[in-house]
């Protein structure tokens, strides 16, 4: 309570009852879920939409283990979470005891500390600990584990001791401040390359003002998505294998890669012997473990992001790089004629017009849920984001499943802003039981699913690498319109690019959650894509001629 | 610095709770670190214990394995004592054959590289020695394997040399 939590996300069972029998003392809203990993995923969803910590409640034994995904999930994205999970009574852990897991073990390596409680006494201080931790420093997930005897037992408040902090050298020094500096002002061609840290550091205003002043192009990584405004100039959009094809070629024709709050991720670079060799490089990380870990740099500062770009801002020189971004302007023009956006859609849906007309028409202004495939890639490539936490999605550990219950989590954060789910059909029967949840509460997300009858991101590297051998990818789905209705909620199918805008308009009007089965082309694939370890200027293209219906049999 | 793989040693001070050796132990593997050596035990405080680890890595790994401790909630302080004046010692026992014909050579052996008899019986002798891993493998080769029955090593334990205490006289020799 101290800690201010109006929500929490969870699922009961024997070993939680005693902390369950009391959670109507206190003012906070439980929602019931369907299945634990979607408690973890909401915690996650509401922890990434505020910037505040997501709380998940779960059993011993399977209600714990099943908050696994969810907990790697929020590692890998260094999203806030606190795991509370029941145990067994400390008089038989260890004996194999019904329902028991050693759930600190289990998640010994997926979460940034755990705990297991066996006295009442020492809970409250633990929890303190556990979201003093959970969000400061590189945040993350920390599980509390309690035993059952422990919730039983009554004990006095005290004033709880400090809670244990990061012993992280945090310290600049000054000569490599200054370095950072004299290479970003010896620089022609640079290139900011901005993370999630951008967001989580609150720094977007000052990246903004960096970019602007010195004049240097913006690339973003998956997760730095709204850290810096789609609609800037100087914005370049996502790199990486699905990353737009000027910004692989930028990072590679750049001599200097200014990394902000980004970790380098295989996804990023590429073939690591090959990527942007011709760049110095500077990285600005929280997390010093981070350093040179994929890509040696030439200057690391170890530091709060803001804090360094406080004072880079007003010391860098205002520029004008007219060559540098007159390149870029070029390269962009290059790419635009092969853009599917400038196809016609010939009768057919096309998921890209999909997701570009979702931004049209939410005048690029909801809050985006993805899920993890072809999907996710189109949605970061045409939905413009403009402000930070405006697109919520699993980059690191990739768990698909995340996005409607990540969108429930978002829901109970931001209760005003429009969501919208995008998913897969695969990845949406992996969690849509928390339709029910959603009923249930009574609460609205939208969900568009990208229904094109494959696991499509599997079924496109079978086709560029696996000789067209598609195994295991066909996928049946229920019809998802009757599913919806089966929850009482709104279901609609659309299948022509026409049907598009009334669907949306309704399920923009209607109070409760919507789902929307977009049927799209089953065989499309996501461009340009830098195969997995290859250089990031041997790109897979679009092929030309624009014959988009050619290539899709 | 070169970046080529070699042996660094790192005295990992941690809070004495359940699970700590697991949490660093699970790290290092995780991470794909090359650990040759761990000792643990108690050490002045109260509540801290003390590891010394010994990891064979390039200095950038060097580095990251001490950050990534670090991060470690149970760990309080890391440093890489590498290449820095500290005492790096690890302990052994040898039983090795000693019929009474070949007893006063094994004796003088010992003698020579400073090692300590702490068990005899008819057919062997237990020798103890303490010393940088240089000295222990330069007596177990004097020893020669084909005399060995048993050998057990513990690992290094390091301390740094000097300090802000009056250390005149203090220095063990090494």
């Amino acid at each position: 309570m101290a800690e201010g939590v109006e929500t929490v996300f969870g699922y009961p069972g024997g070993a939680i009852m005693p902390a369950y029998d009391a959670l109507p003392q206190y003012p906070v809203h439980h929602v019931l879920v369907r299945h634990e990993q979607g408690a973890s995923h909401m915690a996650d969803g509401f922890a990434r939409a505020s910037g505040k910590v997501g709380v998940a409640i779960a059993t011993s034994g399977p209600g714990a283990t099943n908050l696994v995904t969810g907990i790697a999930t929020a590692m890998m994205d260094s999203s806030p979470i606190v795991c509370i999970t029941g145990q067994v009574p400390s008089s038989v852990l260890g004996s194999d005891a019904f329902q028991e897991t050693d759930i600190t073990g289990v998640t010994l390596p997926i979460t940034k500390h755990n705990y297991l409680v066996r006295r009442a006494e020492e809970i409250y201080p633990t929890l303190r600990e556990a979201f003093h931790l959970a969000r400061s420093g590189r945040p993350g997930p920390v599980l509390v584990d309690i035993t059952k005897d422990a919730q039983q037992a009554a004990t006095e408040l005290d004033a709880p001791p400090r809670p244990r902090g990061h012993r992280q050298e945090r310290h600049v020094l000054p000569e490599e401040f200054e370095r950072a500096l004299e290479l970003i002002e010896a620089s022609e061609r640079p290139l900011v390359l901005c993370g999630q840290g951008v967001l989580k550091a609150q720094a977007s205003a000052l990246l903004i003002e960096l970019a602007g002043k010195s004049q240097i192009p913006v690339a973003l990584t998956l997760l730095g998505l709204g850290a810096f405004p789609a609609s800037h100039p100087l914005s370049l959009g996502m790199m990486g294998m699905h990353g737009e094809a000027w910004v692989n070629q930028l990072v590679q024709e750049a001599d200097l890669l200014i990394a902000l709050g980004m970790r380098f991720d295989d996804r990023v670079t590429g073939n690591l012997k090959t990527f942007a060799t011709s760049a110095r490089k500077i990285h600005v990380e929280v997390d010093p473990s981070e350093i040179n870990k994929n890509v040696k740099v030439d200057v690391a500062l170890v530091a709060d992001l803001r804090v360094i770009l406080e004072q880079l801002v007003p010391r860098v020189r205002r520029r004008e790089r007219a060559q540098w971004l007159g390149r870029v302007s070029e390269l962009k023009g290059d790419c635009a004629v092969r853009d599917i956006q400038s196809l016609p859609d010939r009768g057919r849906l096309h998921a890209a017009h999909v997701i570009h007309d979702l931004w049209r028409l939410t005048q690029g202004k909801a809050l985006v849920v993805t899920d993890v495939g072809q999907h996710q890639m189109w949605e970061a490539q045409y939905y413009k984001h403009e402000r930070p936490r405006q697109l919520l999605t699993s980059g690191g550990l990739g768990t698909m499943g995340f996005a409607l219950p990540a969108a429930i989590g978002a829901r109970f954060a931001m209760p005003d802003e429009e969501i919208w789910v995008v998913v897969g059909d695969g990845g949406f029967q992996m969690t849509c039981c928390e339709l029910s949840t959603a009923a249930q509460e009574e609460i609205k997300v939208n969900v568009a699913v990208i229904n094109n009858g494959y696991l499509g991101m599997v079924r496109q590297w079978q086709e560029f690498f696996y000789k067209g051998n598609y195994v295991a990818t066909p996928i049946r789905s229920p019809d998802f319109v009757k599913l919806a209705e089966a929850h009482g909620l709104l279901g609609l199918r659309v299948a022509t690019r026409a049907e598009l805008p009334e669907a949306v308009q309704r399920a923009r009007e209607c109070k409760g959650t919507v789902v929307i089965d977009f049927r799209v082309e089953q065989e499309d694939s996501v461009y340009p894509m830098v195969p997995a370890n290859a250089d990031l200027r041997d790109m897979i293209r679009r092929p030309r001629p624009l014959l988009e219906s050619e290539e899709i049999t | 610095m070169t970046n080529q793989p070699v042996p660094h040693t790192f005295v990992v001070s941690v809070e004495d709770r359940p699970g700590v050796l697991n949490r660093v132990v699970s790290l290092v593997r995780r991470r794909g670190f090359n650990i040759e050596s761990l000792t643990v035990g108690s050490t002045e405080k109260r509540g801290e214990s003390r590891m010394t680890m010994v990891v064979r890595a390039d200095a950038d790994t060097a580095r990251r394995v001490g950050a990534n401790l670090l991060k470690l909630v149970d760990v309080l302080r890391v440093e890489d004592v590498t290449g820095a004046p500290a005492v790096v010692h690890e302990l052994a026992f040898i039983k090795v054959r000693a019929p009474l014909e070949q007893r006063t050579e094994v004796l003088r052996i010992c003698e020579t590289f400073r090692g300590r008899v702490v068990d005899l019986s008819a057919a062997t002798v237990v020798v103890e020695v303490t010393g940088t891993q240089q000295r222990v493998d330069d007596l177990i080769s004097a020893l020669g394997p084909a005399r060995i029955v048993e050998m057990v090593r513990t690992g290094a334990v390091a301390m740094l040399r000097g300090g802000e205490v009056e250390s005149d006289s203090q220095e063990v020799a090494a």
